[in-house]
């Protein structure tokens, strides 16, 4: 009989289980895959290392900061802030056609930017900075307004809204068109008021961290071994059945692999229909070059591009990809340490928008082919705002939506989980709770700081 | 053990949990959160921590005693006075 069972081992179960752990709860974590990380897993292709989700780590903080997320996670997980190895980006921006907007992780460059773009918006671009709710007071109530709407009170010229809306958008927005006002200020501050970062290692490092954690305090970790169904005996999960057909006993179980995901482990059919999973899930194209690419002249750490004066946000209406919005992210463009060098190559990796269930339904062979095609569609219109490094490519990969549930587990290879969230992480039986993405917060920290706050709220009471 | 032994004992789980940062100038009459910005559930890793070294036992009713070094201390010493160092 276990305390705990924790359900993936992704960042937020990995740090429910090292908070379980530190409680003296005997705790195990099941993966399904063969690996960890869950969204932010990563691989190795052809002698090179790969991640599959990490773009840039936000909520980064300098040393020393003690107040925001990033802080508080190293609290309560005991790490160092040397223990995530993270070096700043050097300068990014949101690229619309006619204008272009850099910011880095001090707020002031995007302030003189919107000063220097809209002149006439930088009183009230002040006004939404101060307006913001803080990670502590967000309450369901209005946590679900319409950041659209809320935006259009403030800001009055409607290019300004549409370029804010892109790159928080593209980093934490589960529904279409519109943003929960509550996650707007969540991502908002996560990308601007804190910043961007990444480890040089790329996220392996901050994996192999939580995990040696999390067994240096006796926690168990099972690899390859999903669960099939999750065991209800009046209104209690008492344990759970794996694929091999064996069952595991635990007083609570928290399960991050998505909402409607774990109701349908229950057999939950009510719930299942009641609500709907998300929409919204990406390709990749990945390009490895035989140079770096600030030397083709390209310094940016992330660009967030879109081809004309309105941003759309919502899974392809007719085609497998919809390639007029996407993110060109650059690992090599950060301020790693003098120690660290440089990384191995130069690397390219660009994201679209891609509707899931068009990539499942296409034959193997069309596969192949749809991603090749793609690949080049992405890379094509991603150079519009970047240099062309295409003739520099020796090596490429790319994923698609099914990859994406492949790891992760979620519906539709919905990056950012479901459109409703479970911020107290309580479910219809009282001992099953959730974690990660569907809880609420997303990104590298957000996921952490979820399986943190669900394993204090739920698993270690009554210790 | 003595109020200073127990200040010390306080001191080292407060590095736990804190790694970066450096105590040495903590105000033992100002509190941890204003100086350590610690939130309710680092002080329920206080807690813990005391529990699993000393097996001293801290009621929810009485979080409120571990406010600064010099109240942890003082509410401390009658539970801990008879543990030797």
């Amino acid at each position: 009989m276990y305390d705990s069972i924790i359900i993936g081992a992704g960042m937020s179960g990995l740090a429910a289980g090292i908070r379980s752990a530190y409680y003296d709860q005997k705790v195990c974590i099941l993966e399904r895959h063969n690996t960890i990380g869950g969204l932010n897993s990563f691989y190795r292709l052809r002698g090179r290392n790969y991640d599959v989700g990490l773009h840039a780590v936000t909520n980064f903080t300098p040393r020393g900061t003690r107040r925001g997320p990033f802080a508080r996670l190293l609290r309560q997980l005991r790490l160092t802030w040397d223990d995530f190895g993270l070096s700043p980006q050097l300068m990014s921006s949101i690229s619309f056609p006619n204008v272009e907007l850099t910011f880095d992780n001090n707020i002031d460059l995007l302030r003189s930017e919107v000063a220097r773009a809209f002149p006439n918006q930088i009183d009230n671009f002040e006004k939404l900075i101060d307006s913001l709710v803080d990670y502590d007071d967000l309450e369901q109530s209005h946590f679900e307004l319409s950041t659209r709407d809320r935006l259009a009170e403030v800001i009055t010229d409607p290019l300004l809204v549409e370029m804010i809306l892109c790159p928080v958008m593209w980093y934490g927005n589960p529904r279409e068109h519109d943003m929960d006002y509550g996650q707007f200020c969540i991502m908002f501050r996560a990308l601007f008021l804190e910043g961007l970062a990444r480890p040089f290692d790329g996220v392996r490092l901050i994996l192999r961290k939580l995990v040696r954690k999390f067994r240096e305090l006796g926690g168990e970790l099972k690899l390859r071994t999903g669960v099939q169904n999750i065991k209800i005996d009046n209104g209690r999960a008492i344990g759970v059945i794996l694929d091999c057909g064996d069952e595991m006993s635990a007083k609570n179980i928290l399960s991050s692999v998505g909402a409607v995901e774990t109701f349908r482990l229950c057999d939950d059919q009510d719930i299942t229909h009641v609500h709907k999973t998300g929409q919204l899930s990406f390709i990749e194209a990945i390009s490895t070059l035989d140079t770096y690419p600030a030397e083709l002249g390209h310094d940016k750490t992330i660009i967030f591009f879109n081809d004309s004066d309105k941003f759309h946000w919502q899974r392809p209406l007719d085609d497998l990809c919809d390639v007029r919005t996407g993110v060109i992210c650059t690992p090599n463009n950060y301020c790693y340490d003098a120690a660290d060098g440089e990384l191995p190559d130069g690397i390219m990796r660009i994201t679209a928008l891609a509707d899931f269930n068009r990539w499942k339904n296409l034959s193997k062979d069309d596969y192949g082919q749809q991603k090749e095609f793609w690949f080049n569609k992405v890379v094509d219109s991603a150079t519009k705002f970047a240099p062309d490094y295409r003739e520099h490519t020796i090596d490429t990969d790319m994923f698609t939506p099914q990859t994406i549930q492949r790891f992760t587990s979620h519906d539709n290879g919905a990056v950012y989980g479901a459109t409703r969230k479970w911020f107290d992480g309580t479910t219809n039986f009282k001992n099953l709770f959730l974690c990660g993405t569907d809880q609420g917060f997303v990104g590298i920290v957000g996921s952490i700081i979820s399986g943190i706050s669900m394993a204090n709220h739920h698993l270690l009471s009554g210790n | 053990m003595t109020p200073a032994e127990i200040r010390d004992a306080v001191l080292d789980i407060l590095n736990t949990i804190n790694p970066d940062e450096d105590l040495s100038s903590l105000d033992d009459d100002q509190e941890f959160r204003d100086q350590l910005e610690m939130d309710s559930m680092d002080f329920l890793d206080i807690v813990m921590e005391l529990r699993k070294r000393y097996r001293v036992q801290v009621p929810e009713e009485d979080y409120e005693h571990l406010v600064s070094m010099d109240k942890t201390v003082a509410y401390l010493e009658p539970k801990m006075k008879d543990i030797s160092a």
